[in-house]
């Protein structure tokens, strides 16, 4: 096996490139995740069948269901029906969508471990019902799910390079359009695999810690 | 323009078969690493520790796709290994989710109570022994609800196979695109056997675990209408949502 250390240096530019998008398509995608995450699980407490049913059905389909076929959905099926995004977006909604059912369930266990006497003291102070979300519930159910949150957060890092399938240039996407120029597969795979594992230990590691330090 | 014919059909389905035999690969794959990874996670000896973790942090911390990348175009260029697609695309969904699955098998053992090895040791049964009719019989049970959720997971990954060029049901799906031009029916369509595989894989382990508990006189816990996942709260956490008290935050 040889290994070019040139090659690895003329790679740099686009990798720090495809890293930037990377980034980009993680952050929107994470921010899409946590809103509709909470949207979802809210909606499954409603009062409301005709609410609680569908967004059930809804987030257990998408969960069980490979994000890379929804990929696919969204990119070749949406512009059929008459709305165009771009592969970015198409991704960051993908993703967003796909990790918003995880979020959910997250964020579905940390309101169940609001104990009773939280929403019986927010009724007994008459408090409306957008006070008793916004100020007592989820102040403390989000609280405690951080950390679970994070670890999505790390497991939609894993994920990005699929977007390369519909014509993202992330890190995965870089790496393949320099090797079908160079032929120099080994180095620019091998650089991603550990550029992956450089970002993904120490976020890991942040998560227990977080964890140790919120969960309590 | 037009419908998805009968052989169009035939292609998809024979999708079905290669993820389903893709899936039971990897799967049985995964299982033998996650019970040897995990079990060396708790070694005595700190070497075979340390190079447990190594592998669980390595593989955990890798893209699952990047590995498949990796397996069919590094590993023959650098190496000269050149393996089938359909077995190079097992190796990569096996090691990445026997990763994952080490750190369940490490926390099942672990959760099994001290009494219950001292009781091995005092009745002098070899560790082999202690693992084998112990341990594993009590940690399996408890096992099976996570490992349920990696299979699903792991079903999902196999459509990443397709981007290699195996003839998976997302493969298929692309052929069939190209042939009817259309691409809502047929998304829509493999969608819903995705959907219906991973349904018929919870219902096996929902079987699995009903029979693994018996076994130990405990009944299985209550799950959703669709017999899934309640989310993965650490165990911490939902040790404080009982105890905690109004306004207990210290």
């Amino acid at each position: 096996m040889q290994w070019n250390w040139s090659a690895v240096g003329d790679f740099m530019p686009m990798f720090w490139d495809g890293l930037l998008v990377t980034i980009q398509a993680l952050v929107l995608g994470a921010l899409l995740a946590f809103a509709l995450g909470l949207v979802w699980a809210m909606a499954q407490r409603s009062g409301l069948a005709v609410v609680r049913w569908p967004v059930n059905v809804l987030t257990e389909f998408v969960r069980n269901t490979p994000l890379l076929v929804q990929l696919f959905f969204l990119y070749y099926v949406l512009p059929e029906w008459g709305i165009t995004l771009s592969a970015m977006v198409t991704g960051v909604v993908g993703l967003g969508l796909h990790y918003s059912t995880y979020t959910a369930e997250v964020y579905r266990a940390g309101i169940d471990g609001v104990p009773a006497g939280q929403w019986e003291a927010a009724k007994a102070l008459n408090l409306p019902r957008s006070r008793t979300w916004g100020a007592v519930i989820l102040p403390q159910a989000i609280r405690r799910v951080v950390p679970a949150l994070g670890n999505y957060v790390i497991a939609m890092l894993k994920d990005t390079p699929m977007l390369f399938v519909i014509g993202v240039l992330e890190m995965l996407g870089e790496a393949r359009q320099f090797a079908s120029q160079t032929f120099l597969t080994v180095e620019v795979f091998t650089l991603v695999g550990v550029a992956f594992i450089v970002i993904s230990y120490p976020a890991s590691l942040l998560m227990r810690a977080l964890e140790r330090r919120l969960v309590r | 323009m037009s419908e998805i014919t009968w052989g169009l059909w035939e292609i998809l389905l024979k999708g079905v078969w290669i993820t389903v035999q893709l899936t039971v690969f990897s799967a049985a794959l995964a299982a033998v690493v996650a019970l040897v990874v995990g079990l060396a996670r708790s070694h005595r000896l700190w070497i075979v520790r340390f190079i447990s973790g190594a592998y669980f942090e390595i593989f955990r911390g890798t893209s699952a796709l990047i590995l498949m990348f990796w397996i069919f175009f590094v590993l023959p260029l650098g190496f000269g290994w050149q393996l089938v697609p359909l077995w190079a695309a097992t190796l990569a969904l096996g090691l990445t989710y026997g990763a994952y699955g080490s750190e369940v098998v490490r926390g099942a053992v672990q959760a099994v109570s001290p009494a219950q090895r001292e009781a091995g040791i005092a009745l002098s049964f070899t560790p082999a022994q202690q693992l084998r009719k112990i341990i594993l019989p009590q940690a399996w049970p408890e096992m099976i609800p996570p490992f349920n959720n990696l299979l699903i997971e792991l079903l999902k990954g196999t459509a990443l196979v397709s981007i290699m060029g195996v003839a998976d049901i997302a493969f298929g799906a692309s052929l069939v695109r190209n042939a009817t031009g259309q691409s809502a029916p047929v998304y829509t369509v493999i969608l819903l056997m995705y959907f219906v595989l991973a349904f018929v894989l919870t219902r096996g382990m929902r079987v699995l675990e009903r029979q693994a508990k018996a076994g130990l006189g405990q009944r299985p816990e209550k799950k959703s209408w669709w017999g899934g996942r309640k989310a993965e709260v650490p165990q911490q956490q939902r040790r404080d949502a009982v105890t905690a008290t109004a306004g207990g935050e210290r």
